[in-house]
């Protein structure tokens, strides 16, 4: 069974073959129909988290901006959304600086211990985030970080940081040192090479890593429920408070701007990812 | 060139051996690795390893004891509770001064929350006795122990002082001992009664639970990947992105969908009924239960599974399973005895990456798990935050850990860590 039914394919063989297609139709249905309903839902004009009959007759009484008028002018959402706005591009520039070191670093052949460091660098995305979020309040709050900025700040940073470094190191397994060595060879010094020759080639790799690590920060709540106070209240928390307490209509729209947001982030990966391959294309080997 | 400099080692452009010049190259290199690592190692280090490490600490902690009550704890030495009997006069003594100092500090109540993790009932008679065990003048008033039973009779209670006494160590195993659901009684360490472990219970669900909504994602993934390895490339990237649309989206997002699309009024139900699947008041009970947890779950890890497993599948030759048909085989047996043993690292990958991720899950078991569906990481988030045991949140916390290192061992053995690929 390959991509293209063969002509001389028997009935059953056919049978299977589109019923397979289904099976996975059905599948993929399965993984986008949540994503996709709740933006019809967030224009309910009532506040109900399901069709109304008006909305199934397509009747515009039965469709409003009501949702998204609370989400701009209540000051709870406004105030979650801008902190989560101010914390996660400090988090993000702190783990891509950080990590594009690292990453190059890691590279290098002869890097004594790289397993166990790469092993440790992950492993923010491997523990479980009320183990971090725990450990992270009981240490922050001895040096005094608990309940600041900066403390949620760095805390989003370390969580963000193992997909900068996988994503890097992943662009930089393919990025030709000879390029390097020739730029030395024509007297640029180290710095002069890693901006004018290297960083422009694994850039792609950084601003996924970014993209990722914004993400992580700006879709986190368990570790700044411990680690952050009222003051730095974040979006993804007043979601949390939201559906936990009185489900409120306005987390629709507040889902819905998100899932815009995260529409935009995947057509900038997508457009990264070729420009890569166009570019893996042109060089040798 | 003379004889020698042909015999001799081989010199580099400075004048030195060869060899000598390599090694320091090549360690100027190492050191140049070491310094690119090291401002997030030290990063890492402060701000994730050290927190981690401050919790293993907290698990075994006790130093509330001993440094509130530390003439208690001394005077205590000497007593015997298999004697029956509540300790002597120069106990409570000792406790008088301690209390005192305690209420002085406004300690007093919080070693008796301490004590009350072990022997419930103890926090009250700490509170109750402060503020009148303050004004007791401590070289005249004696002898205390009659007026410490007057103030509350459990003073006199050899139970209550077994506790101090066993907890008065500056480090303790009772937050584990708890963690199991274990208690310490005067005859040893025994588990409490089957009905009350609920944290082995919650343990074993969780495990349960991840592997089975583990098997829902390979299920659901391993077609999905199937047909993106083996159809027209610019079929397979569309494919792609329906994958990675909701593996972008917020895990909020998801969970707040999937609490909307299975709610009584939610509109799965409205749908059912609609089509007349189900009565107007009858309808089904999908959220706050397991099975909206294993829905919601299995949908938030899909990506997980179908990413790792199309990327071992695009390698897999098609050849082989033509060599296959072509020697006879049936399609199943082709597919069965060659194309799947070939994608089993896949399914290796994704299931690891998928079972530790959904054994630490929080939010969505919290969201939509109601009583019996949640997990480990709830109960750890409800010590903490709403029972305020941080030591046995730590000790749940470190038992947790201790599985998924495990875990991230296995995966690193299987794929390797520098292996990793996202998207």
């Amino acid at each position: 069974m390959a991509s293209q039914l063969p002509p001389y394919a028997s009935l059953p063989e056919r049978i299977w073959f589109y019923s397979f297609r289904v099976l996975v139709a059905a599948i993929l249905f399965f993984l986008i129909f949540p994503i996709l309903v709740i933006i019809p839902l967030s224009f309910n004009a009532q506040d109900f988290f399901t069709f109304t009959p008006e909305m199934l007759r397509f009747d515009p009484a039965g469709y409003s901006l009501k949702h998204y008028e609370d989400f701009f002018t209540n000051s709870q959402w406004q105030n979650a959304f801008w902190n989560s706005v101010k914390i996660a591009p400090m988090a993000t520039l702190i783990s891509v600086t950080l990590g594009t070191l690292a990453a190059i670093g890691l590279t290098q052949p002869h890097v004594p211990f790289r397993t166990t460091i790469m092993a440790i660098l992950i492993s923010p995305m491997i523990v479980p985030l009320i183990i971090s979020a725990a450990g992270m309040f009981f240490f922050y709050s001895s040096v005094n970080l608990q309940g600041t900025y900066w403390g949620v700040v760095f805390a989003h940073a370390v969580l963000g940081i193992p997909f900068v470094i996988i994503t890097v190191t992943a662009t930089l397994a393919g990025f030709d040192r000879s390029l390097t060595r020739a730029a030395a060879n024509l007297g640029a010094g180290p710095v002069r090479t890693f901006f004018k020759v290297q960083m422009p080639l694994i850039l792609p790799g950084v601003i996924a890593g970014g993209l990722f690590a914004f993400v992580t920060s700006f879709d986190e709540v368990v570790v700044v429920l411990l680690v952050g106070s009222a003051g730095q209240k974040t979006l993804p928390w007043q979601m949390f408070l939201g559906l936990r307490e009185q489900i409120s209509p306005t987390i629709l729209a507040a889902a819905t701007i998100l899932v815009a947001i995260s529409v935009v982030l995947l057509i900038v990966l997508e457009m990264l990812r070729r420009r890569n391959e166009r570019l893996r294309g042109m060089s040798p080997g | 060139m003379t004889d020698a400099a042909i015999d001799g080692p081989v010199l580099s452009a400075d004048g030195r051996p060869l060899k000598q010049s390599l090694r320091r190259s090549l360690r100027r290199q190492q050191w140049r690795a070491i310094l690119l690592i090291a401002p997030l190692f030290v990063f890492v280090l402060v701000s994730f390893l050290m927190p981690i490490g401050s919790m293993l600490f907290r698990s075994v902690e006790n130093d509330i004891v001993p440094d509130t009550l530390p003439l208690t704890v001394a005077a205590l030495q000497d007593w015997d509770y298999a004697s029956g009997e509540p300790p002597g006069e120069p106990v409570y003594a000792a406790m008088a001064a301690d209390l005192q100092a305690a209420f002085e500090e406004k300690t007093h109540t919080q070693v008796g929350r301490r004590l009350n993790y072990e022997t419930p009932g103890v926090s009250s008679i700490f509170r109750k006795s402060g503020r009148p065990v303050s004004r007791w003048d401590l070289a005249e008033d004696g002898p205390f122990r009659d007026r410490f039973i007057d103030i509350d009779a459990d003073w006199g209670d050899p139970e209550v002082w077994r506790t101090i006494k066993s907890y008065g160590g500056r480090y303790t195993t009772g937050y584990y001992l708890a963690a199991i659901d274990g208690e310490l009684t005067p005859e040893g360490p025994r588990l409490k009664e089957p009905d009350q472990r609920v944290n082995q219970k919650l343990l074993w669900r969780t495990l349960w639970l991840s592997a089975f909504i583990t098997f829902c994602t390979f299920a659901l993934g391993y077609p999905v990947a199937w047909l993106m390895a083996n159809i027209r490339e610019r079929t397979a990237n569309l494919l792609l992105i329906l994958v990675l649309l909701p593996f972008w989206t917020s895990l909020l997002v998801r969970t707040s969908s999937w609490k909307i699309l299975l709610q009584e009024q939610g509109v799965i139900n409205d749908f059912a009924v609609w089509i007349g699947l189900v009565a107007d008041d009858n309808r089904f009970q999908m959220i706050n239960n397991q099975f909206g947890v294993v829905v919601a779950m299995t949908h938030i890890l899909l990506p997980f599974m179908i990413l790792p497993l199309y990327s071992v599948m695009k390698t897999i030759s098609p050849t082989y399973v033509r060599a296959a048909r072509s020697l006879g085989a049936t399609s199943w047996t082709s597919f069965w005895r060659v194309y799947f043993p070939q994608s089993v690292p896949g399914i290796g990958a994704g299931a690891i990456l998928v079972f530790i991720l959904a054994v630490g899950y929080f939010i969505t078991p919290e969201l939509v798990g109601g009583a019996d569906g949640t997990f480990i990481s709830n109960r750890i988030y409800y010590q903490f935050s709403v029972s305020g045991n941080w030591g046995l949140a730590a000790a749940l916390g470190t038992m947790m850990l201790a599985v998924v290192l495990v875990l991230f061992w296995v995966y690193d053995k299987i794929v390797g860590v520098d292996n990793m690929k996202l998207g």
